[in-house]
């Protein structure tokens, strides 16, 4: 448990770092993150698999249900942000949705219970919330990057794009077209690390303020029962946060996919 | 906190993720939900063309109803008429029957009535004869005064 820990800022920094692996400096894999990402994608999603694969159109039971009322969720919200063909974008929300909030999800496990049971194992870190990896949030928000980039190749075409790029918003004097690039791609890559920032920041802050009570308990007595109230506490708040930061994440990128349609 | 490999780990599983949820997942879900939504509506069309059958067929049961009843009194008013007729028709037949025996027992009383005279006549003159016997206080002769006798019983 944490008094195992020899100081407050040791407790800390052990419980930031990832369980890497490294080949190079650049070529590191944060094996928690990594594997937390898999294993909550595959439950997540798997669970919608399972109804689809089970699905009838005619009395639906519960679980099918559940799963129906989340897609329609997914599909409404898309709906009113693009009124267009969604048959791309509404399984892309939805993906979004459900891994981001699987992942945050994690973040509801008790912060030493993780840490010490994989380190009963003799694993020496495990960060159990991939959200709170930069790393992770990033790859998804770099990956809603392209494909902003392609939604606009494809709607514009390369040549209407370029054109995009140097003469909006301002015009297409040619004087012009400097601060217009510059502007357009300040605003095209503002949109990718905002998105990753923004989940990384919520998810990273939470699970900080779980370790400050976590360090809370480690004083015993009262302080121990007060650290546990308010972590109970802050857990109840983080479930708002969770799936919220999950709604974010994915009406945030089907509006900016929904903007690459748009012409100026 | 710095940026690594993962990077590209999690991207290739986000996309990995991303076109199983667009061709594994929301193409079934989403095609039986469509399916049942158009299920429903053809069930509310169904409902709602057996609800106007069924007001038409109450409306043709109320007009079947009225033929039936005008039909049925058409038939009452025309055998209370015929047996009206039958009754009088039997009535003057009764009236007919009726004067004829009257009339039969009119006759028949007439022919007493003259049988009884004859006899009366006869009798009479028999009395008659008696009588002039006990007064004439002989024998009359029958054959003789018969003539006589015939001529008084004609004048009774």
């Amino acid at each position: 448990m944490a008094s195992s820990y020899s100081s407050p800022s040791e407790y800390i920094s052990h419980h930031l770092t990832n369980l890497r692996v490294t080949v190079g400096d650049f070529w590191t894999i944060n094996v928690d993150s990594m594997v937390m990402s898999v294993v909550v994608g595959v439950i997540g999603l798997g669970a919608f698999w399972l109804a689809a694969q089970r699905v009838t159109s005619g009395v639906p039971g519960r679980f099918q249900s559940f799963i129906e009322i989340v897609l329609e969720f997914v599909d409404t919200t898309v709906k009113d942000v693009f009124p267009g063909d969604r048959s791309f974008l509404a399984p892309l929300a939805l993906t979004i949705f459900v891994l981001v909030f699987m992942m945050n999800l994690m973040d509801l496990i008790p912060i030493d219970f993780v840490a010490t049971l994989m380190g009963a194992f003799g694993v020496p870190h495990w960060k159990a919330v991939p959200s709170t990896d930069l790393n992770i949030t990033f790859a998804m928000s770099f990956t809603v990057f392209l494909l902003i980039i392609y939604f606009s190749l494809k709607a514009k075409g390369a040549g209407g794009f370029l054109h995009e790029l140097f003469t909006a918003p301002f015009g297409s004097h040619p004087g012009l077209w400097v601060p217009n690039l510059a502007i357009n791609i300040i605003e095209l890559v503002a949109k990718p690390v905002s998105l990753g920032m923004r989940l990384f920041g919520n998810m990273y802050a939470g699970e900080l303020v779980f370790m400050l009570l976590g360090l809370l308990g480690m004083l015993g007595g009262l302080y121990t029962a007060g650290s546990i109230v308010l972590s109970w506490g802050w857990a109840v708040f983080h479930i708002l946060i969770i799936i919220l930061q999950a709604f974010i994440f994915m009406v945030l990128s089907a509006v900016y996919i929904a903007m690459a349609h748009e012409h100026h | 906190m710095s940026l690594n490999a993962t990077l590209f780990g999690m991207a290739v599983w986000f996309i990995l993720l991303i076109w199983f949820a667009y061709a594994k997942i929301w193409p079934p879900l989403v095609g039986a939900i469509d399916e049942r939504r158009k299920k429903i509506a053809e069930g509310l069309a169904e409902a709602e063309k057996g609800k106007a059958a069924l007001a038409d067929g109450e409306k043709q049961k109320s007009l079947i109803l009225k033929e039936a009843r005008d039909q049925a009194g058409e038939f009452k008013a025309l055998n209370e008429k015929q047996a009206q007729s039958l009754i009088d028709e039997a009535k003057a037949q009764a009236k007919v029957e009726a004067d004829r025996i009257i009339a039969a027992a009119h006759a028949s009383a007439a022919t007493e009535l003259q049988k009884a005279r004859e006899q009366l006549r006869d009798q009479v003159a028999v009395l008659a004869v008696a009588g002039a016997e006990k007064i004439l206080k002989r024998e009359v002769d029958a054959k003789a005064h018969a003539d006589m006798l015939n001529q008084l019983k004609a004048q009774l």
